[in-house]
């Protein structure tokens, strides 16, 4: 049984006195798409932000390609290859797009993604690149954030919430490019509140309620009942 | 024409002041940070350049080359060992730890080289003028010190907008923990924007060493013209501090040549006078 | 309906008031156990116990971070020299005149101050001190940038005899102390205080719960700069001289001020009043040593505000929840178990 790309083992997770996640575990294989799906304030922004770095876990709780990363800060992590989009989109707005796209790729980690390669899949950004990223819509902003991280050449994609504040038509045409960055040997681990998004764009789908992972399995083989009742412990 | 020649004199002073602003305005922009010690350093620089013009029999303004990477180095090892462990929100630490920073260094400075006032010798350039005109002359050494502040300013400019390392100072000004998503080490990245603000004050210590007499005592002077050119310049904007320095030169000027005793206190009240006008500055950036 | 009642004693506050007050009753006695040198040096005390008071008043409560306030004390030091030189005004009576003229001078200061924020603010008050330095070097009447000294006839008619003459300002300096660390106690107390507190926690909620953070701000300011102007206005007096210098010294009324409040404790009352007594400590033991005591002071503040950033009685008071002053508030309704004072930071 090959190893998991990402796994993560007994993660706890504390702002202060209040603990946010409970023991969860998961894991991602090469080339699988993940989404954790769950109520507001369920955890999963603090998963993704445990798993890249920024908020300090248990040594092996979080293991990735093999090695115990949990106690590494976040621009170790990225070096590693794995890279996040950040819930509301976080963009620099002293930056432009093409430099915000640029500082992705600060690293300079090796792969098939360069500033050429964004602006082949998100096309609008390439007319906009030297406006201020504060000026571009929020679907954009959106395709920058993903290009940014993509920049990192990373092995794991963490996208928190990029419907977040979307029309559907612009999330339907976002979530319309996740295949082809998969297919580049990518691995993603979705965070969605629009569960049928989730479900239709991942293999595997966890469903988190305060803290804890209630429900998981493969999208095709949930069923609404058993979503319902994870999402909302009824 | 007398008057002209004031101003002119006055204005080439602000860009003596305008190098002493640039670090200044450098460090608050990308980590909010105000450095109470920093017109100690520009004093540090200035021993510095005394010490390794005395061991190497150089002119001072040639120090410079050495000069700058010591002080950069300094200015690295100080954000890294101290100053980033003082970052935050909250106002009191930095400014509580840096005023404790000034007070060591000018005891410091007084134990290792006595109150003595000192001056370094560059030559004749000190007393040559050049003609511009009809009536009017301008000192070569402080024409020097005004293209250097605009040379300096606008390498600053350059770094700051068209480099990778620029692009990192932005970034992590604006969010830093997201800058940290990109593989930039926080505490790297400050670490160098002191190092390059040392260089710029390596280079105003100097040209003071080389312009006036100096003594460890007259550190915080320097740090309040700064700050007043980068308040009337305006937050945010390189340029706007060159124009703050211009500024506060001229006023300067002309309250000595109204009185000598008033020349520093024309400089404050025009700083003063801004403040109560437009207290954003002349030339402020919209980024705060 | 139960009355709900704000409680602020607590066993820590009782043993602390009342060991303060014995601590000033002994000390109000000090003619007549101590000399002419302890006298000095317990004035020279009182004086920075009220200026740290007043600075972490300023700071530590109200969040306005000033290294200016020197400006206030040579303000009420040059007043005093002018209102009992030249209008002929008893000197112990100056010394609050002194205070009234700090406060009408600090009122359109503020207005310009409080046009800047944070870190601007803080240097714009060091500009404003050296703009009254170099007023004061300005005024040949009262020795311009030398200074002059207090003409002996004034320094009499304190009283003829020289022994009265000193315990008369003794007392005068322990009651101006006294009364400013009382005034602040009764000020935090008030619904000021608690005002004050939610402004230092978070402004924008304190202003949109209906707290007037502008005005609360000012007046803090105002009454420090008068405070301020009094105990600048009484070391003056007892110096017997004055220079635009010393008047407005940073490091005299600043940076030993602050590193005080700093050590004691930022943001709580007896922060300057345990700070006070360590710089003196400090100071007995490293006064041989010239600059190097400065710079040793400069280290001690460094690694105070990294390592004990609340200060040795924050320190101390977060770790066994004490406070010498009852200033906590504890809601309490009848009926209610009695619990033990949580630690507060008042």
């Amino acid at each position: 049984m090959p190893e998991a790309l990402l796994e993560v083992r007994a993660l706890d997770a504390h702002y202060g006195d209040f603990q946010a996640l409970f023991g969860v575990s998961l894991k991602v294989e090469a080339g699988q798409v993940v989404a954790v799906i769950g109520a507001n304030g369920a955890g999963k922004t603090t998963l993704l932000q445990s798993i890249a770095g920024l908020m300090g876990a248990r040594h092996d709780a979080i293991v990735f390609e093999g090695a115990p990363i949990g106690e590494e800060p976040s621009h170790a992590v990225v070096a590693r290859g794995v890279a996040l989009v950040p819930e509301g989109r976080r963009l620099f707005p002293s930056l432009t797009v093409e430099e915000n796209l640029l500082i992705g790729g600060q690293l300079a980690r090796p792969g098939p993604w360069n500033l050429q390669r964004v602006y082949g899949l998100f096309p609008v950004l390439l007319e906009r690149r030297k406006q201020p990223s504060p000026s571009l819509s929020g679907g954009q902003q959106q395709m920058v954030a993903i290009g940014r991280a993509l920049m990192s050449n990373p092995k794991l994609l963490l996208c928190d919430e990029i419907s977040l504040g979307l029309a559907p038509i612009i999330v339907r045409d976002i979530y319309e490019r996740l295949p082809s960055i998969v297919a580049e040997g990518l691995s993603l681990i979705i965070v969605e509140q629009d569960i049928a998004q989730a479900l239709r764009a991942a293999d595997y789908v966890y469903c988190l309620q305060e803290g804890r992972v209630r429900l998981e399995g493969k999208s095709a083989s949930l069923t609404r009942e058993a979503i319902a009742a994870a999402y909302f412990a009824v | 024409m007398h008057w002209v020649n004031i101003i002119l004199q006055g204005a080439l002073t602000g860009g003596l002041y305008a190098l002493f602003a640039a670090g200044l305005s450098l460090i608050f922009g990308v980590m909010r940070l105000v450095n109470i010690a920093h017109g100690d350093l520009i004093v540090v620089a200035a021993y510095v350049a005394l010490m390794v013009t005395s061991a190497l029999a150089i002119n001072p303004l040639m120090s410079i080359i050495i000069v700058i990477p010591i002080m950069a180095a300094i200015g690295y090892a100080l954000q890294r060992l101290l100053l980033n462990r003082t970052l935050g929100n909250d106002l009191l630490p930095p400014l509580l730890v840096t005023f404790g920073l000034s007070v060591i260094i000018q005891n410091g400075l007084l134990e290792l080289f006595t109150a003595d006032s000192r001056k370094l010798q560059a030559g004749s350039v000190e007393v040559d003028s050049i003609a511009i005109g009809p009536g009017l002359a301008v000192g070569t050494l402080p024409l020097i010190q005004f293209v250097v502040a605009i040379a300096v300013i606008a390498a600053l400019q350059a770094i700051f907008y068209r480099t990778a390392l620029g692009r990192a100072f932005r970034a992590t000004s604006d969010d830093r923990a997201v800058a940290q998503l990109m593989g930039l080490d926080n505490r790297h990245v400050y670490a160098l924007a002191m190092a390059l603000c040392m260089a710029v004050v390596a280079i105003a210590g100097v040209l003071l060493a080389v312009r006036a007499n100096f003594d460890p005592s007259i550190g915080p002077a320097r740090l309040i013209f700064g700050f007043e050119a980068v308040i009337i310049g305006g937050l945010g904007s390189m340029w706007g501090t060159l124009a703050g320095g211009i500024i506060l030169g001229i006023a300067q000027a002309i309250g000595a040549e109204i009185n000598p005793g008033w020349q520093l206190l024309a400089g404050h009240l025009a700083f003063l006078l801004i403040v109560a006008i437009r207290p954003e500055g002349l030339f402020p950036k919209v980024q705060g | 309906m139960a009355v709900v009642r704000v409680e602020h004693a607590s066993p820590s506050s009782r043993i602390g008031t009342g060991l303060l007050l014995a601590i000033v009753v002994a000390l109000a006695f000090a003619p007549l156990w101590g000399g002419r040198e302890d006298l000095r040096l317990l004035s020279e005390i009182y004086s920075y116990v009220a200026l740290a008071s007043l600075w972490n008043l300023l700071a530590g409560y109200a969040g306005l971070v000033s290294v200016g306030q020197q400006a206030y004390v040579g303000i009420g030091a040059y007043a005093l020299f002018a209102l009992t030189m030249f209008a002929g005004v008893p000197p112990l009576v100056a010394i609050p005149i002194a205070g009234l003229v700090a406060t009408v001078i600090s009122v359109p200061v503020a207005t310009l101050l409080f046009r800047l924020r944070g870190h601007y603010f803080a240097i714009a008050t060091w500009v404003i001190a050296e703009v009254f330095r170099l007023l004061s070097a300005q005024i040949s009447a009262l020795g311009g940038g030398s200074g002059t000294s207090l003409p002996a006839t004034i320094v009499i008619s304190i009283a003829s005899n020289r022994a009265v003459r000193e315990w008369l300002t003794y007392w005068v300096s322990l009651a101006l102390a006294v009364a400013i660390v009382g005034a602040i106690f009764v000020l935090l107390r008030s619904r000021y205080g608690l005002a004050l507190t939610a402004i230092r926690d978070n402004e924008l909620a304190a202003r949109s719960n209906g707290v007037d953070a502008t005005r609360t701000k000012l007046v803090i300011y105002v009454l420090t700069a008068c405070g301020t102007a009094m105990v600048g206005a009484l070391i003056f007096l007892q110096k017997l001289r004055i220079s635009p210098d010393t008047a407005f010294s940073v490091n005299d009324w600043t940076a030993f001020v602050i590193f005080i409040t700093v050590i004691g404790g930022v943001g709580r009352i007896e922060g300057p009043l345990i700070g006070t007594i360590v710089f003196f400590i400090l100071r007995q033991l490293l006064a041989d040593y010239g600059s190097v005591y400065l710079l040793m002071l400069g280290v001690i503040a460094i690694a105070a505000m990294l390592k004990a950033p609340k200060g040795l009685w924050g320190l101390v008071a977060d770790r066994f929840g004490w406070q010498m002053l009852p200033l906590e508030r504890r809601v309490a309704v009848p009926g209610d178990v009695k619990q033990s004072p949580q630690p507060k930071t008042p």
